[in-house]
């Protein structure tokens, strides 16, 4: 869907938050320990198009979950500024500036914590609706809910039951139906289909895909499963330890990935394609982002590391597909890795 | 030869609203030295399965039918105090997560110690000795030192490979590892089945793998058994089930799975969810989602019949068997 002006719908840069953990001033006092700081998101940049998918993937605790809340205003920034349809986000307090609120919705990865047990279906989807004034009158309201309810694949009959006589993905259906009813245009996923079984997670895939093309929705989506990501998205952000280490578009991605890390992710992924492959495993863990390595924070695991690495940050810079922020990448270090895609194929 | 053998294995769970059934006539066989992967979706019974195997069915679960043999005797229906015996000398159990399954107040050593003792015949020192020689072999870096910390001090994958050490330390010949790697992160995840892999193809113990990952399953195992609502609906070599399913179930689930490198305008899907234990349809369980489901479907149960290429549960094989 093409909208008349070209600027993307929202605009991230130099996004940082970054946690307190420190002990009690008395304890610091005491122990004369310094004040503690994770760097949750520490200066993260990209944009999404209207219409379009962005993920960002990564192990647990490089920060794409934070980003996803941090563009919902659900935690307020360090620092950076987020910018929807050229509004600034990041200085409004929560819940601010309600009509461009309204445009921004979110779908979160567990169907049985998101939805309340105590409320009917038909209430959950149309609280929304009521908070945003979008449906004053009670009676096109619930309408509205019937039509979403056979919108996202269920009945509206379904508006009367309670959430627990719902599988996971029937409910992940109502989460999404509860998403869209105030007709945003950019919806945060977050894990979306985590906790689904795999026949159930390509039904609300697909259901995503169909409200994308239906709506023009704009999907932020955020996830650890790479083929999942494949699927679903048009551009693709890796990130390492609250940083984004690579970000390009997603068939160049896993064709050419440049940086070592992504490299690694997609080395390690298991693949039913790869029946009993031997082949040698990545040592190491991610290192704890309270006290990250210098430099930069993948070189104890990456085995182009040279002394660079290990003392200098590199910068996010334009790549042969998109941008990396690796040294070896962009001294040209790095083999140029075959297709990759040729490689996987071939089984 | 076979080292375990299940046989019709029904486990029943009694409630006030009538009688549930987990699993039903399970039947599956684990050759020496294999790994055989369980896969299938939450609540198809494999997880049950293997406590099943394991003898850590919760009451008032029962085993209502069939039964389990290890090397030729039945392990069904042993007492608990020979029951315990068996778990840990000859069945060892790795669950998902590790942190729940080492006690945090023990040393790491101290529970190895204490599981070699429980099962050879070994002095103290002898055992400290063997236990660190567990943690270098799973891969721990600095064994004598980290004998003496404890399970908080190790990270996630750190904690699995000791989870690993204690199920193989009594030298079992069957591990049951119900989702070993689903609580960590995939470059972790990689690591960790290497080592399984590793170790027991050393040690020549056989592996039951219950995931729900196919991807793992695909790296990891010599044969699978996919099950559906509480049953084993095909068994193959893990090459043929995954490029050529047969149980439609089977085939949907494979084509539902999204691949790197490929990207299809819509994911072929399956309709509808799994039924729920008191709701399983008469006939064949998976026949209202089957895209070939036939008449007979509805009314018959097709029973696990085995020929060349594997054993399929589907009347669409039974047939053809019958001609």
């Amino acid at each position: 869907m093409m909208h008349p002006d070209d600027r993307p719908l929202l605009e991230v840069s130099g996004l940082r938050k970054s946690f307190d953990l420190s002990k009690p001033f008395i304890n610091r006092l005491i122990e004369r320990s310094e004040r503690q700081f994770v760097k949750a998101v520490d200066g993260v940049d990209f944009t999404i198009q209207r219409g379009q998918t962005l993920s960002l993937v990564g192990e647990s605790g490089c920060g794409k979950s934070t980003v996803a809340k941090l563009i919902m205003g659900l935690s307020r920034p360090s620092g950076g500024s987020i910018r929807f349809e050229g509004t600034e986000l990041a200085d409004q307090p929560a819940g601010k500036p309600a009509q461009l609120r309204r445009r921004m919705q979110m779908i979160f990865q567990d169907p049985y914590a998101s939805l309340n047990p105590r409320w009917r279906v038909a209430r959950i989807i149309a609280e929304p609706m009521k908070s945003f004034a979008t449906h004053p009158d009670p009676g096109k309201r619930r309408k509205e809910v019937d039509r979403l309810l056979e919108f996202v694949g269920l009945s509206a009959a379904d508006g009367d039951k309670f959430p627990h006589e719902f599988s996971g993905g029937q409910r992940q259906r109502i989460s999404i139906a509860r998403a869209i009813s105030t007709k945003p245009e950019f919806l945060v996923c977050d894990e979306p289909t985590s906790a689904l079984d795999v026949s159930v997670q390509a039904q609300i895939l697909n259901l995503m895909r169909e409200l994308q093309r239906e709506l023009g929705l704009t999907y932020l989506f955020i996830s650890h499963d790479l083929a999942v990501v494949n699927y679903i998205s048009d551009w693709i952000g890796v990130m390492y330890l609250g940083r984004l280490v690579e970000l390009a578009p997603a068939a160049e991605i896993f064709a050419k990935p440049q940086h070592p890390y992504t490299r690694l992710l997609l080395d390690t992924v298991p693949d039913i394609s790869m029946v009993n492959r031997d082949m040698d495993r990545p040592a190491g863990e991610v290192p704890n982002p309270i006290t990250p390595p210098p430099g930069c924070h993948f070189h104890p695991r990456c085995v182009h590391a040279d002394a660079r690495c290990k003392a200098q940050m590199p910068d996010f810079i334009a790549s042969a597909t998109g941008h990396a922020r690796c040294h070896a990448v962009q001294e040209g270090r790095l083999s140029p890795i075959a297709e990759r895609a040729a490689l996987r194929g071939a089984v | 030869m076979t080292l375990l053998k299940v046989e019709n294995l029904t486990v029943e769970f009694p409630s006030r609203r009538g009688t549930l059934t987990a699993i039903e006539d399970v039947c599956l066989t684990v050759a020496p030295g294999e790994i055989l992967g369980m896969v299938g979706e939450s609540g198809a019974g494999k997880s049950m399965t293997g406590a099943a195997i394991i003898g850590l069915i919760e009451p008032p679960g029962r085993i209502a039918r069939g039964q389990i043999l290890l090397n030729g005797s039945r392990i069904d229906n042993l007492g608990r105090e020979d029951m315990r015996r068996v778990r840990g000398r000859q069945i060892g159990a790795i669950f998902q997560d590790p942190l729940t399954s080492l006690n945090p107040v023990l040393t790491v050593g101290e529970q190895l110690i204490e599981t070699i003792q429980t099962h050879l015949k070994l002095s103290r020192s002898a055992a400290r000795e063997r236990a660190i020689d567990w943690l270098r072999r799973v891969g721990i870096p600095a064994p004598e030192k980290r004998v003496d910390t404890y399970p908080h001090q190790y990270s996630g994958g750190m904690r699995q490979r000791v989870v690993i050490a204690l199920a193989l330390c009594a030298e079992p010949r069957l591990i049951i590892a119900d989702e070993p790697t689903t609580a960590l992160d995939v470059s972790v995840q990689a690591q960790i089945i290497a080592l399984l892999r590793k170790l027991c193809k050393e040690t020549g113990a056989s592996v039951i793998l219950v995931t729900h990952d196919m991807g793992v399953i695909a790296e990891t195992a010599d044969r699978v058994a996919v099950m559906y609502a509480g049953r084993v609906i095909e068994v193959g070599a893990v090459a043929d089930v995954l490029r050529a399913p047969r149980h439609p179930y089977t085939a949907g689930l494979m084509a539902s799975i999204p691949r790197i490198g490929e990207k299809p305008d819509i994911l072929p899907q399956i309709d509808g969810a799994m039924p729920r234990l008191n709701a399983r349809p008469e006939g064949c369980a998976f026949n209202p989602r089957c895209p070939k489901r036939m008449e007979v479907c509805a009314r018959l149960r097709p029973d696990l019949v085995a020929d060349a290429q594997g054993e399929v549960a589907c009347h669409l094989f039974s047939k053809e068997l019958a001609t």
